[in-house]
């Protein structure tokens, strides 16, 4: 039920999205276009071959990796905060904003090859993740996930130090860096491409362990005695929401608030089994960030808004509502 | 329904946590039906010996259900054999009673699966039986302190174990809630031949309920075997450090009464 409303919500996004833009494509030229996408129906939009080219080769893209970027932040987050039993989780705990960050920056300061970024902020995302958890298997005994969460924390501050430091070498590049880390969605085909055999698996793996999910909310004695590997189903989810994440930084930048906002609202509105919270984290994430695009692409324009800065204008405050609503009964 | 009267048999368990010695050889046995009652001081590594047993800690040493032992059992099939409830579980407050109970479905239920009907049928028959059923949709955050003992009753149950090892299942309830809890469990023992392992630190209550009893201090064993053994004034005056009066009830089972060391002016 509450996932058909959430299709039907995206659905109502994507649409919203494809009508505004800059350019004045007239709204039900996009409609009737749509419709002959459609198997078997073939309709004449009226829309000039120029505007064809703006709908399917800048809105489409754009729009589609808005909902692929918001979906995976929000599945991400939904999963950090089924790991770390914490609802305050984000996709970025464990240190892949600052790792994307730091690589991103080194790319655009040495290398200033920007088709080389996305590769290289994912790169630096697993890397990220991966160095933190490094740290907190060895530093603590068994794998407990405050010791993962601190090592997230140190491994956070030193590799944004390590950016910091890189960007001071070349200030002129700020203004670029800055721009990056505010978080874009770009928009061509080729990134939709380059990201979309990962959030594939990613997704995949996520919402295949959803109630695996609910087994470890119970804690990892329960797990254990009920014959699940906690260590093992922390670690898949992990590994999973940390390529969700990577694929959307690689793309996006650093986009805030949504893999936290967004499962929130999931597990407001139909309870706290990751079984329903997942998929609608996904949907709802997808829908969010079309929204939050479409405003960071209207509000100013031709001008455009960092797409950062939107989801926290909304988020940050949805936050606080949030944290006075809840603060008796969270878990 | 699983085999009932299933024995368990714990021989020489040894446990360290940080390389210190919390449990030194300690054994127990229970056949099958019976209720055990592990008691001794704060410390004294009660809990410590359910989560060996059930396999949560490094052990040496060894564990038999049924007479097989518990390390060459996969973890699915160990938890169709043995249920276990800590002693502060963790109760996500947005899941539903019914989530959560058939969460005991997992051992039941492949890896990546779903649970079937009847996963879903046992659940709402034990749910049904603990007088759980009309809050089956109400979320744990909502529940009072009697009711989540009952539920963590339940999943435990649905796991359909032959044997259940309970950590101090009274703590945090009053008088009335600890009588009820402990009344189930023991209606629940005897009509399926369930064995029981507690851990409990009320004296009277372990007294009251359990068949024999294992006291142990400092991770040693100090006293095994009926109640009526265990449960004397010299053995809780050198483990507690406590004086107490042991008198028997009309059905010959053990009363603890405190005894104040100075009486009062």
């Amino acid at each position: 039920m509450a996932l058909a409303v959430a299709l039907a919500v995206l659905l109502v996004c994507v649409l919203a999205g494809l009508m505004t833009g800059a350019a004045g494509i007239p709204a039900k030229g996009v409609v009737l276009e749509l419709a002959d996408l459609l198997p078997f129906v073939s309709v004449d939009s009226g829309l000039s071959p120029v505007e064809q080219g703006l709908l399917y080769q800048l809105r489409m893209p754009r729009v589609v990796l808005a909902a692929i970027v918001g979906g995976l932040l929000a599945l991400a987050g939904a999963g950090y905060q089924g790991v770390f039993r914490n609802p305050l989780a984000d996709p970025y705990l464990l240190g892949a904003a600052a790792g994307a960050g730091f690589t991103a920056t080194l790319v655009i300061v040495l290398v200033q090859a920007d088709g080389l970024v996305p590769l290289a902020a994912f790169a630096g995302a697993v890397g990220g993740v991966m160095l933190a958890y490094g740290l907190g298997n060895t530093a603590g005994r068994g794998g407990g996930t405050a010791t993962l969460v601190l090592a997230g924390v140190a491994v956070a501050s030193f590799l944004s130090a390590l950016q910091a430091f890189v960007q001071q070498i070349r200030v002129e590049q700020l203004q670029r860096i800055y721009a990056w880390i505010l978080g874009g969605i770009g928009g061509d085909w080729s990134q939709v491409w380059l990201i979309a055999p990962y959030a594939l698996v990613s997704i995949g793996v996520m919402l295949a362990h959803g109630r695996l999910l609910d087994v470890l909310s119970v804690g990892d004695d329960e797990a254990t005695s009920l014959g699940v590997s906690a260590a093992r189903v922390r670690l898949v989810i992990l590994c999973a929401a940390s390529l969700a994440t990577a694929s959307a930084v690689a793309v996006s930048g650093l986009i805030g608030f949504v893999g936290i906002v967004v499962p929130h609202i999931a597990r407001r509105l139909a309870g706290g089994s990751y079984r329903v919270v997942l998929p609608l984290s996904l949907i709802g994430g997808a829908a969010f960030l079309v929204l939050a695009d479409m405003v960071a692409r209207t509000v100013l324009a031709p001008a455009e808004l960092p797409i950062g800065v939107v989801t926290a204008f909304i988020g940050a405050p949805f936050f606080v509502g949030v944290l006075r609503a809840t603060r008796a009964v969270e878990p | 329904m699983s085999a009932a009267g299933t024995t368990v048999e714990v021989r020489d368990l040894c446990v360290a946590l940080d390389r210190r010695p919390v449990l030194a050889g300690v054994g127990l046995s229970a056949s099958g039906g019976e209720w055990l009652a592990v008691v001794g001081p704060n410390g004294a590594g009660k809990s410590t010996l359910l989560r060996a047993m059930m396999g949560l800690l490094e052990s040496e040493g060894e564990v038999l259900v049924g007479g097989v032992p518990a390390r060459t059992l996969k973890p699915r099939r160990r938890a169709r054999l043995m249920a276990y409830a800590p002693q502060t579980p963790l109760m996500p407050a947005s899941l539903t009673v019914f989530e959560y109970t058939l969460l005991g479905r997992t051992p039941y239920i492949s890896h990546l699966g779903r649970e079937s009907r009847h996963d879903r049928e046992v659940t709402g028959a034990v749910l049904e039986r603990l007088d759980l059923a009309e809050l089956a949709g109400r979320t744990l955050g909502r529940l009072s302190g009697g009711e989540r003992q009952r539920v963590v009753l339940a999943r435990a149950l649905v796991q359909q174990a032959p044997v259940l090892l309970l950590d101090e299942p009274t703590t945090a309830l009053d008088l009335g809630h600890q009588q009820q809890v402990l009344e189930l469990v023991d209606r629940l023992r005897l009509a399926d031949g369930l064995t029981v392992v507690t851990t409990i630190h009320d004296l009277g209550l372990a007294g009251q309920y359990a068949d024999s009893m294992l006291l142990i201090a400092d991770g040693r064993t100090v006293a095994s075997g009926p109640v009526r053994e265990v449960l004397t004034e010299p053995l809780l005056a050198r483990h507690f450090g406590a004086r107490v009066r042991v008198t028997e009830d009309p059905t010959g089972r053990p009363l603890v009464n405190l005894i104040r060391p100075t009486p009062p002016v």
